[in-house]
């Protein structure tokens, strides 16, 4: 019984409906395959890493929506958190 | 000049017609003057929820095509102060009207009346395409669903793409029981997902059946805990700031829902 009662705790039913929608909606929402975000990402990186070294297994970019700020409206953003390790040397720049 | 409102969802049968019907009686209820365009052209239904089907002599095909004046296919709802219905065609198909011939329609309309109500098919052809044509507000309907709520994100996108901004969120079907024990998804939790503001969470309530059954929609009910639903949200609409229960703390509005609703005892 007490198995039993820790396996449906864990078992929120909610919780995974929203995982699994928050995960859907970024390929609806982009109308893009999961290859064209990876795509991004690698350029992305590309880009960045001539400045600064990055944390690749921390880098997470996803598709989502926002409200814009002059008016309120929602909008599709490209939100990228993108952990930087330290800054490469500055004389280069 | 007043304003037109669609009632939009993408995903079928999650409750846009019965929306409709109470949006519209509740806004009558309200002193506005109003009509109801059923747009779902083929699938004919707004009149049986209204209770309206045996007076249907014209339809908005037949306006479209010259057989009749739109005033006479206007059918008036003799329980409430100047509310009316523009029925659909049953026998044609959503592409015997086009969008340009729907915005004419509804800006005729939107003349005479406060408000005019669209109640759009589900999907996203041609038929949702000539719903929202004329309209400057929408209203997306989903229940607390996986399928549904998919399906209302991709409206959202499809509605702000043709310059329907800031459309407004009805979550349908909420159950308070099912919630409370983490097998549905909250309001929190999907205004999260969605981003957009809500405009009102109608229960799941066999009020709305019974309703439906008579032809008498929920929203003049007392009894009915969708109805007191549909009496707020047509305050909203009105602009009126009908507060929401606090939205901070999911729990207590959970628990607030429910003893508003009479689901729990107080304690
Ligand atoms: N809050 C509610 N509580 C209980 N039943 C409901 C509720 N809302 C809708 N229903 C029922 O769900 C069914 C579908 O509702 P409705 O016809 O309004 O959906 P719809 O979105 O217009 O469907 P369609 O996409 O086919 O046009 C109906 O039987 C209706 O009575
Ligand atoms: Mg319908």
């Amino acid at each position: 019984m007490d198995l039993f009662k820790m396996f449906s705790k864990n078992d929120n039913s909610k919780d995974i409906a929203k995982e699994r929608l928050k995960l859907v909606l970024i390929h609806d929402r982009a109308n893009v395959s999961p290859q064209f975000l990876e795509m991004i990402k690698g350029e992305i990186l590309s880009v960045i890493s001539d400045y600064m070294e990055i944390d690749e297994e921390g880098l997470e970019i996803k598709l989502t929506r926002t409200k814009r700020d002059v008016d309120g409206a929602s909008v599709p953003a490209l939100v990228a958190n993108i952990p930087i390790r330290k800054m490469k040397d500055e004389r280069k720049f | 000049m007043g304003e037109v409102i669609v009632i939009t969802s993408g995903k079928g049968g999650v409750g846009k017609t019965t929306t409709t019907a109470n949006i519209g009686a509740g806004l009558s209820m309200e002193g506005k003057s109003t009509v109801l365009v059923d747009a779902d052209i083929g699938l004919r239904n707004l009149d049986v929820v209204m209770g309206l089907e045996n007076r249907i002599v014209y339809d908005l095909v037949d306006v479209v095509e010259g057989v009749c004046r739109l005033r006479q296919a206007l059918i008036k709802d003799k329980r409430y102060p100047n509310l009316y219905l523009l029925p659909a065609a049953q026998t044609k198909d959503k592409n015997a009207v086009t969008p340009k011939q729907m915005q004419e329609l509804t800006s005729e309309l939107v003349k005479e009346f406060d408000y005019v109500i669209v109640d759009c098919p589900a999907g996203i052809e041609q038929g949702f395409k000539n719903a929202i044509a004329g309209a400057s507000k929408a209203l997306v309907v989903t229940t607390p669903e996986v399928s549904a709520v998919r399906d209302a994100d991709r409206i959202i996108g499809l509605l702000e793409a043709n310059g329907l901004k800031n459309p407004q969120l009805i979550i349908n079907r909420l159950r308070v029981d099912m919630v409370k024990r983490g097998d549905m998804m909250n309001i929190d939790d999907m205004i999260d997902i969605l981003a957009i503001e809500l405009i009102g969470v109608v229960p799941d309530d066999e009020h709305i059946i019974v309703s439906t059954n008579r032809g008498e929609p929920a929203v003049s009910n007392n009894e009915s805990m969708a109805g007191q639903a549909y009496r707020n949200i047509v305050k909203r609409i009105l602009g009126e700031d009908i507060p929401f229960m606090n939205l901070e703390s999911d729990q207590g509005f959970i628990t607030k829902l429910a003893k508003m609703f009479g689901f729990v005892k107080k304690k």
